[in-house]
């Protein structure tokens, strides 16, 4: 909040309400108020229709003790965290590149932004067949005349997710090079000059300068990222079906099968009710710091 | 093997050997050959091949017969080229007894899609600027929400968004997916658009202020020119995600809106039958095209932001 | 004019209507491969013979990509005409909340009881005592494939049976060939242990497990030899790097794989590669020695509406989907067996009729989406998956967490 804003503040304050109507009704109606039916109904039996009949815990006890269920939340750590890592640092490290004033600049960020285009069903597919050890890499390679040549992750229930992972670094890291880049190109250019001047490293200006100055879009680029951690479904179904065996189920593929293919909506809403309280529990905390506390601007 | 080339290629400019790359760069007028040039860009063309291999994989299998196809070497060049997959894709894939190919949801995807994105930025950047530069009490609850919103599962909000339309009346309209769409879109998009706001310097906005310009005019004559980056990649998140959509099209329209990624669906997802991969491939490149297309357009007004950038520095 | 609709509605079978009267039906489905749309195509010749419109609302990606559309729709209120469902229970909850419409009375009129082979299926889209769904084909599941050829290469006779089978995989192997293919999807390996169950010990033992869901018996003896031939299939399907059923049935096309267990719809895969039963391809139903066929499949269901004229168009469809001639056209597109008793089989193949003289000869028996509810087929789904998936996982922990599946869903 600025300090400017306060004469005027009532009526030049009811513009920015005016506009966040519909931010509002999408917070509480949308997401408040179907959080809160998605969690009363997780009490009761539905089955495939939402219906008023209450079970108290029981679809939690059953939930926790699904195998199924404690592998695809182990998988989502894994998975998470290495999409977290490799997709800040890979995005940072391409948009760096690119901003270097390089040639083709247009060429090489349409090259790593157009996995993005292509939907999660297709991605897996297509990484399906190159990690496929049968015609895929291991082949060519075996081909070539390395014979004891072994990459099979997709078949191997040990490193599966990394197959995944794989695959999904794949598909959206353009997009969060194309944010950094966005964020790049907002650092003012006295900066670079000043840091030259003073003689300090690129890399040491990149790190101690022009990250932290970079911090919203890395904010944006961390929730994009997570959420489409939450929600990883299609690329798993596509590329595996969850196997071999179950060995690389997720918790929305759990959500998502328990709902419309087990028909056992409660057992289902208890899992999404599972995953939003650990979304809770990362997100509350840092949304109080980052936007609940003192006021910040910039 | 154009691959096993590229890979070699790669493995060479990832070394230090400089022969290799300096014959393109022999043409540059300005720069001299130096170790971080080619580290530089031989880390770039490592990283294209990379994510160059799927889309060859795609392309010429896109180009091969189903018999080729079967023979099972996904990396070797077409025997027989054909465009056959392509045409199949576009005009003559059948989707239950409508054998329209991709051709047929083409209108309907655009009619979803252009409202769709241009409310769902409209309103988002708008929201964001609210939260960036004009907050108000309460304003850090609601975003709070609307961030911890972005995290739920699609299907989880199924049915309850049902029931929300049924009785808004919306239910199976265009309206109602456009809303939809916007609804989704929000929760990232208007983190993208705050954070980008807020990052402008203060300077700009309080010397504004003092010039007397109000919510709306500070947003369309300062915030809006200097933010063409953001709204780049804005744009390529909702374009991309909306196109793609298939979830939502299907579930809250008719059969006569429904998206061509109902037919891509088909065409790539049937479960039972003959999985028909290089009409497979020829379709999901297809179905891109319009969001790539976008990609390539949003160069120009990548490097126009850069210029905008340029006039505050 | 709407009255005079439903009178001539159900008057005459191919009713005469102007194409101003004719009502426009969405039928919603999830057929959408070559076969199948061809198969569904014969439905809509048929139905806009009448002089309605068939409005196809085809939902690739199988029933979990369409059920959730399908009750949207419903729940939404906004119903399709028609819409198809796996019978048995995956839809009772939509009848029971009072969305569907009672067919009790146009299937007296139609005779359905006496017509519909085996009764089974009419039985599970009944519920207290009324009708609510229209049963049109019959799939079966106990099939096993063979590539004649790999066992050629093998230098080992084409087995008869499963034991000859599991005898000839160290040959196979030893030729390079995967002995047994199985897709790793969940619904195909659970087939897998099925078909062992059907076939090896019996429609009985089935019967006592899957349909009255006794865990003694799924824990008892006759389970365990199950067990362990299920542990001889997954040794045999160890390197089957495959998803999807179609990829494995391509191993055995290709002659790259022993043989596969899937149901009757691999036929057409078979046929479109072309293939001859017999030469190419050995079909044994009942692994060879079973006499037992689950006879699962698919049915329509009504949505209640409140128009007259679109109810009316409902009768229609339901009528033109049994009658003799379209049940023909139709299996024979679809790779089905009809549902009518009464109506002439002899445009079937050689693997087909194999199967027909076991369905004559009684050995028809409840498909599993008949006797259980999707939530339990999805964790026994999940239990034969991890089994496959996992050696060190014994037959016997196996069959200790099948029990307690079993005994749960009592």
């Amino acid at each position: 909040m600025t300090q400017q804003s306060r004469p005027n503040q009532l009526f030049r304050n009811l513009h920015a309400k005016i506009a966040a109507i519909p931010m509002i009704f999408t917070a509480v109606v949308v997401f408040a108020g179907g959080t809160l039916w998605t969690i009363f109904y997780s009490f009761t039996d539905s089955g495939l229709l939402p219906r008023l009949k209450f079970v108290g815990l029981a679809q939690y006890e059953r939930l926790w003790s699904t195998p199924r269920w404690l592998i695809s939340i182990e998988n989502l750590f894994i998975y998470g965290l290495g999409m977290l890592v490799f997709s800040l640092v890979v995005g940072f490290i391409l948009a760096a590149l690119l901003d270097q004033k390089i040639r083709f600049e247009n060429t090489f960020r349409t090259i790593f932004l157009y996995p993005f285009a292509l939907s999660f069903i297709v991605t897996g597919l297509v990484w399906q067949w190159i990690l496929n050890p049968e015609f895929g890499i291991q082949n060519v390679v075996r081909q070539m005349g390395w014979e004891s040549f072994a990459f099979d992750p997709l078949y191997n229930p040990d490193i599966v997710i990394y197959g995944i992972l794989i695959a999904a670094l794949w598909q959206s890291t353009g997009l969060i090079m194309c944010l950094m880049l966005a964020g790049l190109r907002g650092i003012d250019e006295d900066i670079w000059k000043a840091a030259r001047i003073d003689g300090i490293p690129m890399w040491k200006t990149y790190l101690l300068i022009i990250v932290p100055m970079m911090k919203p879009v890395f904010i944006t680029a961390l929730v994009i990222i997570a959420t489409g951690i939450v929600r990883v479904y299609d690329l798993v179904v596509a590329q595996t079906s969850g196997g071999p065996g179950i060995a690389s189920e997720v918790p929305a593929k759990y959500v998502y099968d328990m709902m419309f293919s087990s028909q056992n909506l409660g057992q289902g809403f208890a899992a999404s009710t599972m995953m939003l309280l650990s979304v809770l529990i990362v997100v509350i905390p840092w949304a109080y710091l980052e936007f609940g506390g003192k006021k910040r601007h910039g | 093997m154009a691959d096993t080339g590229a890979l070699n290629r790669a493995g060479v400019a990832a070394g230090t050997i400089p022969r290799e790359l300096s014959g393109p760069r022999g043409a540059r007028p300005r720069r001299i050959v130096s170790r971080g040039n080619i580290i530089l860009y031989g880390t770039l063309f490592v990283m294209a091949v990379y994510y160059l291999l799927p889309l060859y994989v795609m392309v010429v299998t896109s180009l091969k017969g189903m018999p080729e196809v079967r023979l099972g070497n996904i990396f070797s060049p077409p025997m027989e080229i054909t465009f056959e997959p392509w045409v199949k894709a576009w005009a003559t894939a059948c989707t239950g007894l409508n054998c329209e190919g991709l051709s047929r949801g083409f209108w309907n995807s655009v009619r979803i899609t252009v409202p769709s994105v241009i409310l769902s930025i409209a309103i988002a950047s708008i929201n964001g600027y609210a939260l960036a530069n004009w907050r108000f009490k309460g304003a850090n609850l609601f975003f709070t929400i609307l961030i911890i919103g972005a995290f739920i599962p699609y299907q989880v909000m199924l049915y309850p968004i049902v029931i929300l339309l049924r009785e808004m009346g919306l239910y199976g309209s265009l309206t109602g997916l456009v809303l939809v769409h916007t609804v989704f879109g929000m929760p990232i998009l208007t983190l993208l658009f705050r954070n980008y706001f807020s990052s402008i310097p203060e300077e700009l906005f309080k010397a504004a202020r003092v010039d007397g310009a109000g919510f709306w005019g500070i947003y369309f004559k300062i915030m809006l020119p200097m933010s063409l980056p953001i709204f780049v990649v804005a744009m390529i998140i909702q374009i991309t995600g909306i196109w793609n959509d298939f979830l939502f099209g299907v579930v809250y329209t008719k059969p006569d809106l429904y998206p061509m990624t109902v037919q891509l669906n088909n065409i790539v997802n049937s479960v039972q039958g003959v999985k028909e991969y290089n009409v497979n491939m020829a379709a999901t490149i297809i179905t891109g095209l319009v969001p790539l297309i976008v990609y390539f357009a949003s160069g120009k007004l990548f490097v126009r932001g850069i210029a905008a950038g340029a006039v505050k520095g | 004019m709407n009255t005079l609709k439903a009178v001539l509605a159900a008057s005459t079978m191919l009713s005469v209507v102007t194409t101003a009267s004719a009502v426009d039906l969405e039928v919603t489905h999830w057929w959408t491969s070559g076969g199948e749309a061809a198969a569904v195509a014969e439905f809509a010749k048929a139905f806009d013979a009448t002089g309605n419109k068939w409005v196809d609302g085809a939902i690739a990606g199988g029933g979990n990509t369409a059920r959730p559309v399908m009750i949207s729709r419903i729940t939404g209120g906004d119903p399709m005409g028609a819409t198809q469902f796996n019978h048995g229970q995956q839809a009772a909850e939509l009848v029971e909340a009072g969305f569907m419409r009672d067919l009790t009375d146009l299937a007296e009129q139609e005779g359905w009881r006496d017509a519909i082979e085996p009764s089974s299926l009419l039985d599970s889209c009944t519920l207290d005592g009324k009708i609510y769904c229209v049963p049109v084909n019959i799939h079966s599941w106990e099939w096993l494939w063979l590539s004649n050829k790999a066992f050629e290469d093998a230098g080992v006779p084409v087995p008869t049976n499963w034991d000859e089978f599991v005898a000839a995989a160290p040959a196979l192997e030893k030729a390079g060939k995967i002995p047994l293919a199985v897709g790793s999807q969940s619904w195909q390996i659970h087939g897998v242990f099925r078909v062992l169950l059907i076939s090896l010990a019996g429609p009985e033992i089935y019967q006592k497990v899957y349909g009255e869901k006794d865990a003694e018996v799924a824990a008892g003896p006759e389970i365990a030899k199950i067990f362990k031939a299920a542990d001889d299939a997954r040794k045999m399907a160890a390197r089957s790097n495959v998803q999807d059923w179609n990829q494995a049935t391509n191993l055995v096309i290709t002659d790259k794989a022993g043989g596969q267990i899937i149901g009757d719809w691999a036929q057409g895969d078979f046929q479109v590669a072309g293939e001859v039963a017999g030469e190419d391809y050995t079909c044994l139903p009942g692994l060879g020695v079973g006499k037992a066929l689950e006879t699962g499949g698919d049915a329509f269901y009504f949505p209640s509406v409140d128009d007259p004229e679109i109810s009316s168009a409902q009768d229609e469809l339901a009528r033109v989907m049994l009658d003799p001639e379209v049940q023909v056209a139709f299996n024979l597109k679809k790779g089905s067996v009809p549902v009518r008793g009464d109506i002439d089989q002899s445009a079937a193949n050689d693997c087909m009729k194999k199967g027909l003289a076991i369905l004559e000869g009684g050995g028809a028996v409840p498909s599993q989406e008949q006797l259980m509810s999707p939530d339990i087929i999805n964790q026994i789904n999940d239990l034969m998956t991890e089994f496959f998936s996992t050696p060190s996982m014994t037959p016997e922990d196996a069959q200790q967490r099948f029990a307690g599946i079993i005994g749960s869903a009592s």
